[in-house]
């Protein structure tokens, strides 16, 4: 297939396209990290102010579904990061199942996260008035576990949802395989995965050892 | 700019403008040209900017005796809150990058489109979705937590609709985010060849930094309206003190997005008057890479003065030192921009067109609302005008005197480009010292009473204010109708106005060298720049193949 076809308006041509898209993407995710650095501010800020409730609130969390999560998560990029490669190759085959493969692995995150969930409900960790732990402090824990790990969700199934639609795209050949999108998605999907290794030891390493 | 480029449009003949590209609803509503979507973006926010003009009409009324005429408390509440936000996230912070930049950046720096146009409709759409939003707590009876959400109040006391005046306002949000990612890549990788850096016209600067404001601002307004939701939807302990949350951490996180935001609104305002005053003044910008420099500076600086809202919020007396200084020191930058308009006018021809007497009013009420500004980021003085109508007469002075004129200096300046069609002259002259004399007599009674102590956001005050009250009123009436008077000049020229030729206004820029309307492809071939943007001086109006400079970037073949 010629690179015509992947070729947008305004753009001259593909190389500067694919620059294009880059410079793009990169700038998105700039505005995505002072998205979550005001939550990271938030949490240093409580964190300072009371450690010894974080401790104990930290404590509750599950370490076991976190680490779980974060294996998923790691595979999936790598999965992703072949899949481009794959596509600049032109092997069609390769870049569409490794792009089946970043989805699976996203799904089954949220799957895992969704049972965390369902744990942390049943000991009643979400804020509220009976929340069982004491100090007060410590649901500024749970709270912002709950806002960055919902927030991140979103931004995970926002990601399958947009490699789902690509590899469609790839799958009907409305685009061909070297389309500079392929670029943005992809760094979309390790930003998503990198907020994930930032908030792993923020929620789930606070004082373990 | 090069005479080349003149020649080669004149010889064929013209295309058929972006107008005539397509006439139905659907080609306008499905359009991924930039400069359709400017003009839908502009019909929007001229849409909203009545509606917070109808709610600031409605409490400029009520305040003219001390007792209220109509409102309850509550009502006077949503109005100004309801006056704050849309004039805010859905006219002031939108106004000039969505419209003129979109419009004008692709054909100033020589490129077909801006670099995503996908993504420019798709902002279109979000800003759609943000006012649905909007229009909803406007209907359901509105919210009363001011324009700036604080929390407590917010979270847990305020009885307006605030999840849905928030959601409407994270939304517009990521449109402002679009628009931002769009203009910085444009700026980056679709000038013409030949364009360099220092080429760039100062609107096109002013678009590329106030993107950049946008762009690393508004996520941190999205995350602190998030919080909010959360805690007031949720109940989820972000800012509540009787868990051990802090409220003051809501104010440094919207401040940390709104006083930049401010820079969002001043920063295209100053690209505007960078344009129409060499025009009209028949002289090259004064000091062209001190105002690039200082564009930056602002923007930059911009980040870092956000605590100067919060003197009296409990921070720390160093805290109050560091800001104050800080605040401080963006104003250099801010004067140098005004010495070097003032300088641009010396010696020149000057001619009062419309847009250059908006641009004239601009700088003299930028002016005044930036020294006030400096009164108000001294600690002391700050302390005892802190929520009074001094603050308010300031931050109008900026926005109001400052961005809207600002706004209406370039709506004028290039409504020929724009529509192909010319406005009445003499109308436009009038409305423009309309604006300016019923600005002044709104404004500066409420620095007066201020400063006497009349405190911001109250419905009832005591009987000595009432003359400034009912002077700032009146103020009202007139810049009312100076801001409905071009609505019907402007209806009138589309309709029956003279066509417009190529440059109207004799103007040096790139976008006046294509057609009035532009064809939908702006430029029959990509121009080859060859000098800058501003040549109204006799020696710079040599033929360009006369100049035998070696003026040629690197890179590029001969």
């Amino acid at each position: 297939m010629s690179d015509a076809a992947a070729l947008r308006e305004p753009w001259p041509d593909l190389q500067r396209q694919r620059e294009g898209v880059t410079v793009g993407i990169w700038l998105f995710i700039a505005s995505e990290v002072l998205f979550f650095g005001a939550l990271f501010l938030g949490y240093t800020v409580y964190r300072t102010l009371y450690p010894e409730a974080f401790r104990i609130a930290a404590a509750e969390t599950n370490v076991l579904y976190g680490s779980v999560n974060l294996l998923l998560l790691l595979t999936s990029s790598a999965a992703m990061t072949i899949a481009v490669d794959a596509s600049q190759q032109e092997k069609r085959r390769t870049t569409l199942v490794c792009l089946g493969l970043t989805m699976l692995l996203g799904t089954g995150f949220l799957l895992v996260k969704g049972l965390e969930y369902s744990d942390d409900i049943a000991k009643g960790l979400f804020p509220g008035p009976h929340f069982p732990l004491q100090p007060p402090q410590t649901q500024l824990f749970w709270a912002f576990y709950w806002v960055m790990t919902g927030v991140h969700a979103i931004h995970l199934a926002t990601g399958i949802g947009v490699v789902g639609v690509f590899a469609f795209i790839l799958w009907r050949r409305l685009l061909p395989l070297g389309s500079p999108a392929i670029v943005g998605v992809a760094t979309y999907w390790h930003f998503v995965d990198t907020v994930w290794i930032i908030l792993f030891p923020l929620l789930y390493l606070v004082d373990r050892s | 700019m090069t005479d080349a480029v003149i020649g080669d449009v004149a010889a064929e003949t013209p295309p058929p403008s972006y107008l005539g590209a397509g006439h139905t609803l659907l080609s306008w509503l499905t359009t991924t040209d930039h400069k359709r979507i400017a003009i839908l973006y502009a019909i929007s926010i001229t849409f909203f900017f009545f509606i917070g003009g109808i709610a600031i009409a409605l409490v400029r009324l009520e305040l003219m005796t001390p007792q209220g005429l109509f409102l309850t408390s509550d009502a006077y509440n949503r109005l100004f809150s309801l006056h704050g936000i849309i004039m805010v996230w859905f006219f002031l912070v939108p106004s000039i990058p969505a419209t003129m930049g979109n419009f004008l950046l692709p054909l100033m720096i020589g490129a077909n489109d801006v670099a995503f146009p996908r993504l420019n409709l798709l902002s279109w759409y979000l800003y759609v979705l943000g006012a649905a939003f909007t229009i909803y707590t406007l209907i359901s009876g509105g919210v009363d937590t001011g324009w700036t959400f604080y929390a407590p109040f917010s979270t847990n006391y305020a009885t307006g609709y605030v999840i849905a005046a928030a959601a409407g306002v994270f939304v517009v949000g990521f449109s402002s985010i679009a628009t931002g990612v769009n203009f910085i890549a444009t700026a980056h990788m679709l000038r013409a060849p030949g364009m360099t850096w220092f080429r760039l016209p100062l609107f096109v600067w002013a678009m590329y930094t106030v993107s950049l404001v946008m762009v690393l601002a508004t996520p941190v307004l999205a995350m602190s309206l998030l919080l909010v939701v959360v805690e007031r939807g949720f109940g989820l302990p972000i800012f509540d003190a009787t868990r051990g949350g802090d409220p003051i951490l809501f104010q440094h996180l919207f401040w940390f997005y709104s006083h930049p935001a401010v820079y969002i609104m001043i920063l295209p305002a100053m690209g505007v008057v960078s344009e129409v005053i060499p025009c009209f003044a028949r002289r090259t910008i004064f000091g062209y890479t001190f105002m690039v420099y200082a564009l930056i500076a602002i923007a930059v600086i911009s980040f870092m003065v956000w605590g100067h809202h919060m003197f009296v919020a409990g921070q720390s007396p160093l805290a109050n030192l560091v800001f104050s200084f800080l605040s401080f020191i963006v104003a250099v930058p801010s004067a140098i921009k005004v010495f070097n308009w003032t300088a641009t006018l010396h010696r020149g021809q000057i001619t009062f067109e419309a847009p250059m007497l908006y641009a004239l009013g601009f700088v003299g009420l930028f002016t005044i609302g930036g020294l006030t500004g400096l009164f108000l980021a001294s600690v002391p003085i700050d302390i005892h005008a802190t929520d009074s109508y001094f603050v308010i007469a300031h931050f109008h002075f900026v926005m109001v005197g400052g961005t809207v004129s600002a706004y209406m200096a370039g709506l004028h300046f290039w409504w020929p480009k724009i529509t192909g069609r010319m406005y009445s002259e003499a109308w436009a002259r009038f409305a423009a010292i309309t604006t300016f004399l019923g600005f002044n007599a709104t404004f500066m009674p409420q620095f007066v009473m201020g400063w006497n102590g009349m405190p911001r956001r109250y419905h009832h005050y005591p009987d000595i204010f009432q003359a400034w009250h009912v002077m700032s009123s009146v103020g009202a009436l007139i810049l009312a109708v100076a801001y409905v008077l071009p609505l019907v000049y402007f209806g009138w020229s589309l309709l029956y106005g003279r066509r417009a030729p190529a440059n109207p206004w004799n103007a040096t820029g790139l976008e006046w060298q294509t057609s009035s309307p532009p064809p939908k492809e702006n430029f029959h071939r990509i121009p080859r720049i060859h000098a800058g943007p501003y040549r109204y001086h006799a020696s710079d109006r040599l033929p360009m193949a006369d100049d035998r400079t070696p003026v040629r970037p690197q890179g590029e073949t001969p």
